[in-house]
């Protein structure tokens, strides 16, 4: 542009909204050319390294310990027990009052005498770097007394199983049972029952970044500075503060780049209390960083689920009544805050969740074993749910001769019947199953789809179809840990302000992971101060400078932290034109905002842009009239409180090729139509939805923990334990519907873990349906290739 | 301990002379030595390519490789790769298709593609899938790293430049 012939006014079109465009991440470039920070690359003065000695045994006691050569070792700063540890930093107990009878016992931040899961720490070996605290370790002798460990939760409760933890005299943890009265009547007069067990193996996040922790302790001001790779700073920080006695104004949380969470790092691991305990103990910065063997055995898993299901129908595919009894082994210690117990709850408060049927009984038993800790990771709870439902769905639509889409069909909640209550009592705002079910019809072409596998059945090649229908909690109010004493914050506040340059910065207590919150954040500002993309500069992942927030969990981050942006960018154009209406002399009514400038709303003519609002507002109030002050600075808070959670809804279709003779699944192809309410950026958005499928996709075929029945981890490394790859991932194919929640003005909902919901019952059912002609199934997941042989009788 | 041995080794252009003890493998060499954080180390043990970098033009694990090994070789990183704006068409590609989230393989990545597209030109779909298969990624779910790599071959493609070997 040749500012020469420029005119001084002109009159301009508005700039297109940034809400719903397609905008490229601002803050990526930088992970592209390598220039990310993550914990492990922050490097601080007088820094030292810890290592953990790990039990080797799922449980033990330790006899003695002979640390005498470590001691002697180049490098070697301490070495540090349980006991020890635990005069600076208290136990905890992952309890919430809120599930009712729910008992665990406490936990060190270093196991004392006693190890009760392979992995559990139970020394800290502090050196000048990892590798000479590593060799010390080496050095250590432990003798070990090994325990008898409980693995198998089949038996954990069984008279003669020892009891992990004698003070709660059993191995139970939690149980719930939810009965709308009427299941049994249901049952006995229904004209179709169903019943299978479902199998759910136990498995990991594997953050490509493993769990990494940087405590700097200033003993001088006593003040705790701690580098995390964390969705939640505000928690820890919390957290911190409580466990080891120092005042919360004096803990601060940091957390740049985060190579991946996916619920893993929402959690408070005993490795991190233990490792700031050390940094207050040893007066100097103390980092630890989990190598890809210990993340294995001590970052959380989650699923290890049996549930035993029932469904009743009339003979015209009605459903009556779902009836499930679900059993999940948790470890030995609830996981602190959030609890092992969220998972199996969900499952109970989800299953069957998106149909009619009136009638609902749901049992859990939630139990103690020696084996790594389980708790929250991505979808929570809601694969096992989906899997059960839409499994038994189909099953009984495989015994009825029904074709499974019009089962489907026949049994969601109409979209014009919200709100609404679940027969499990979850409250509905409004879903969209009948638009989502049409809309994948299309999508996928069903009938041709099918044309196509009956075609090729006769050729001998078994392929299959499989839907899953889902709903998913999002937008979180207090109801998940407020009301049950975690102080886990369900509201997000918002910081925006106007700079003398005319930039906008804005502070926000939701962090990134990846995910894209920073740029959603950034659209969502300049839609509503009004000025470009290029003018925002976000700002999270510090307590010390954001508001406080809970963070990133439960799909919240562009619901409940978008919202409170939204709210405070609307005040800060209301008060840039204030000031503006001061300065011109005008009234504020006349005036319009867009793209960093103030116009004429009559005539669309620019008066005056940003940066000079910025420069008479800073540097000469001098011109504003008496009486009127510029406020540039606005904070907006939001939670919500309309309903305990916001649901989404959505369908995905799965398209597999069965190999009979060696068991092996093609992924052909993967649908999905999703309603997360208003979407606001498309390109972030569907690569986040594929990226959750392909999550979940791994919890169906390969990724599973698995354990001997003496409760070791057989396969903790990357090289056994198998993780979805490109090359067997098929292409994914994303539409959405559009439902916007009236709860905020932004109107989004959440649409992280949606995908990791629906795909393994997807690809489950798909399976399943490939496998047809051999009147076989499989419902224990990871369906490998030897379940399939077996299934099929060839091995 | 092993004694310490004298390496030379050309990172990014630079020459740089270092005792290093024979058991240090180059991604740790390149991070805790010359403080050249981009390339990560994910799973020491070769499966998941995230410290992927080149030596003498071909792309290694760095978890993989002693930084003995190197000794005498040229090394590139993605510092190396981004500052000389060598693979700055494949960057751009990731950032349009959003083929990262985190961020943590993505230089792992860029130069595992890189090196597909200057071996094979035109590389199929199922191709780069194949050939991506040694770097995992656990965000995007790989749709669009596939695409983007897809679409910087036909940007190489219509440049007329695909298969020229950077020397």
């Amino acid at each position: 542009m040749n500012d020469l012939v420029a005119p001084p006014v002109v009159a301009e079109a508005a700039a297109p909204p940034h809400i719903g465009r397609r905008v490229v991440r601002p803050n990526a470039r930088r992970l592209t050319e390598g220039r990310g920070t993550y914990v492990d690359d922050v490097e601080l003065p007088r820094m030292a390294h810890v290592v953990y000695l790990r039990s080797p045994h799922a449980h033990a006691r330790v006899v003695s310990v002979d640390v005498t050569a470590a001691h002697a070792m180049p490098g070697v700063i301490a070495i540090v027990d349980g006991a020890r540890l635990a005069q600076v930093c208290a136990p905890f107990v992952g309890t919430l009052s809120h599930m009712v009878g729910m008992r665990s016992a406490p936990q060190y931040a270093i196991a004392i005498d006693r190890a009760c899961w392979q992995g559990e720490a139970v020394l800290a070996i502090v050196a000048d770097t990892r590798a000479l605290a590593e060799d010390a370790v080496e050095t250590i002798v432990v003798e070990w007394e090994p325990l008898p460990a409980v693995a198998d939760m089949e038996t954990a409760l069984a008279p003669q199983t020892p009891v992990i933890h004698a003070e709660l005299g059993s191995n139970l943890c939690y149980h719930r049972e939810l009965d709308t009265g009427g299941v049994d009547a249901a049952f006995a007069g229904a004209d179709v029952v169903v019943e299978e067990t479902y199998v759910f193996g136990r498995h990991t996040g594997v953050t490509m970044e493993p769990r990494s922790v940087l405590a700097d302790f200033n003993p001088a001001e006593r003040r705790l500075t701690v580098h995390h790779s964390h969705q939640a700073p505000h928690m820890m920080a919390d957290l911190y503060a409580r466990q080891l006695g120092l005042p919360e104004a004096d803990v601060r949380v940091i957390c740049r780049d985060v190579g991946g969470s996916f619920g893993i790092k929402v959690h408070a691991y005993a490795d991190d209390f233990a490792t700031v305990a050390l940094a207050v103990l040893l007066k100097r910065p103390v980092k630890f960083v989990a190598d890809r063997l210990e993340s294995f055995v001590t970052d959380i898993h989650a699923r290890e689920h049996r549930v035993k299901a029932r469904l009743a129908l009339t003979r015209e595919g009605r459903m009556l009544a779902f009836d499930i009894d679900d059993l999940t082994g948790i470890g030995p210690y609830s996981m602190f805050p959030r609890t092992s117990v969220v998972e199996g709850n969900q499952v109970v408060n989800i299953t069957g969740g998106p149909y009619n049927h009136p009638e609902y009984r749901a049992k859990l038993d939630v139990v103690f074993q020696n084996k790594v800790q389980t708790s929250q990771y991505r979808g929570v709870g809601h694969p096992v749910a989906c899997a059960v439902t839409e499994g038994i769905v189909d099953l009984a639509a495989v015994r009825m001769g029904i074709d499974p889409l019009e089962l489907r069909r026949r049994n969601v909640m109409e979209d014009d019947s919200y709100p609404r209550k679940g027969a499990s009592g979850i409250v509905l705002e409004k879903l969209s199953h009948q638009q989502c079910l049409a809309k994948l019809e299309t999508m996928i072409d069903y009938p041709a789809l099918r044309q196509e596998q009956a075609e090729l059945r006769k050729k001998g090649i078994y392929r299959g179809i499989g839907i899953a229908v889902l709903i998913e909690l999002t937008n979180p109010g207090a109801a998940f840990y407020g009301v049950g004493g975690a102080r886990i914050a369900a509201q997000e506040g918002a910081t925006v302000r106007l700079d003398p340059t005319g930039v906008v910065h804005c502070a926000v207590g939701v962090g990134e992971q990846g995910q894209g919150t920073e740029t959603i954040f950034a659209q969502i500002a300049a839609d509503e101060v009004g000025l470009p993309l290029a003018a925002v500069r976000i700002i999270t992942g510090d307590t010390a400078v954001t508001p406080y927030g809970g963070g990133t969990w439960a799909s919240r981050g562009a619901g409940i932290g978008g919202e409170a942006v939204l709210q405070a960018s609307r005040q800060l154009r209301t008060n840039i034109l204030a000031l503006a209406a001061a300065h011109l002399k005008r009234d504020a009514g006349e005036l319009d905002v867009a793209d960093g400038k103030v116009r004429d709303r009559a005539t669309q003519a620019t008066l005056v842009d940003f940066a000079e609002l910025g420069r008479i507002a800073y540097f000469r109030p001098d011109l504003l009239p008496q009486g009127f002050q510029s406020e540039l600075v606005v904070t907006r808070h939001y939670s919500q409180r309309t309903y305990p959670f916001v649901f989404t809804n959505g369908v995905q279709a799965s398209y597999v090729e069965v190999d009979i003779e060696t068991g092996f699944v093609k992924l052909l192809k993967h649908w999905a139509v999703e309603d997360c309410g208003r979407v606001i950026n498309p390109l972030l958005l569907d690569e986040q939805i594929r990226g959750a499928i392909v999550q979940g996709i791994g919890g169906a075929l390969f990724e599973e923990c698995l354990y001997d029945g003496s409760g070791l981890l057989r396969n903790g490394s990357m090289a056994d334990y198998l993780v979805p790859m490109a090359s067997e991932m098929p292409d994914i194919e994303v539409a959405h519907v559009e439902t916007p929640t009236r709860t905020s003005e932004l109107g989004a909902k959440g649409a992280g873990e949606a995908g990791t919901a629906g795909a393994p019952a997807a690809v489950m059912n798909a399976i399943n349906d490939a496998l047809a002609p051999f009147d076989v199934r499989v419902t224990a997941q990871p369906f490998t290739p030897e379940k399939i042989l077996r299934a099929l009788n060839k091995i | 301990m092993t004694d310490k041995v004298l390496t030379r080794i050309t990172v990014n252009g630079v020459l740089h002379e270092r005792w290093v003890e024979p058991r240090q493998h180059l991604v740790d060499y390149l991070r805790d030595e010359l403080g050249l954080k981009g390339t990560r180390s994910g799973c020491e043990h070769g499966v998941c390519g995230a410290c992927t970098v080149r030596i003498d033009g071909d792309i290694v694990r760095g978890c993989l490789t002693l930084a003995v090994q190197a000794d005498g070789a040229r090394v590139e990183t993605i510092e190396g790769v981004s500052d000389s704006g060598e693979i700055a068409d494949l960057q751009h590609a990731f950032l349009e298709s959003n083929a990262l989230q985190c961020g943590f393989c993505t230089p792992g990545m860029l130069l595992t593609a890189d090196a597909l597209l200057k071996s094979e030109p035109a590389a199929s779909r199922e191709q780069i899938r194949e050939h991506m298969s040694g770097n995992y990624c656990r965000c995007t779910g790989y749709h669009a790293i596939v695409d983007a790599v897809e679409s910087t071959r036909e940007t190489r493609r219509l440049a007329g430049c695909g298969g020229d070997r950077h020397e």
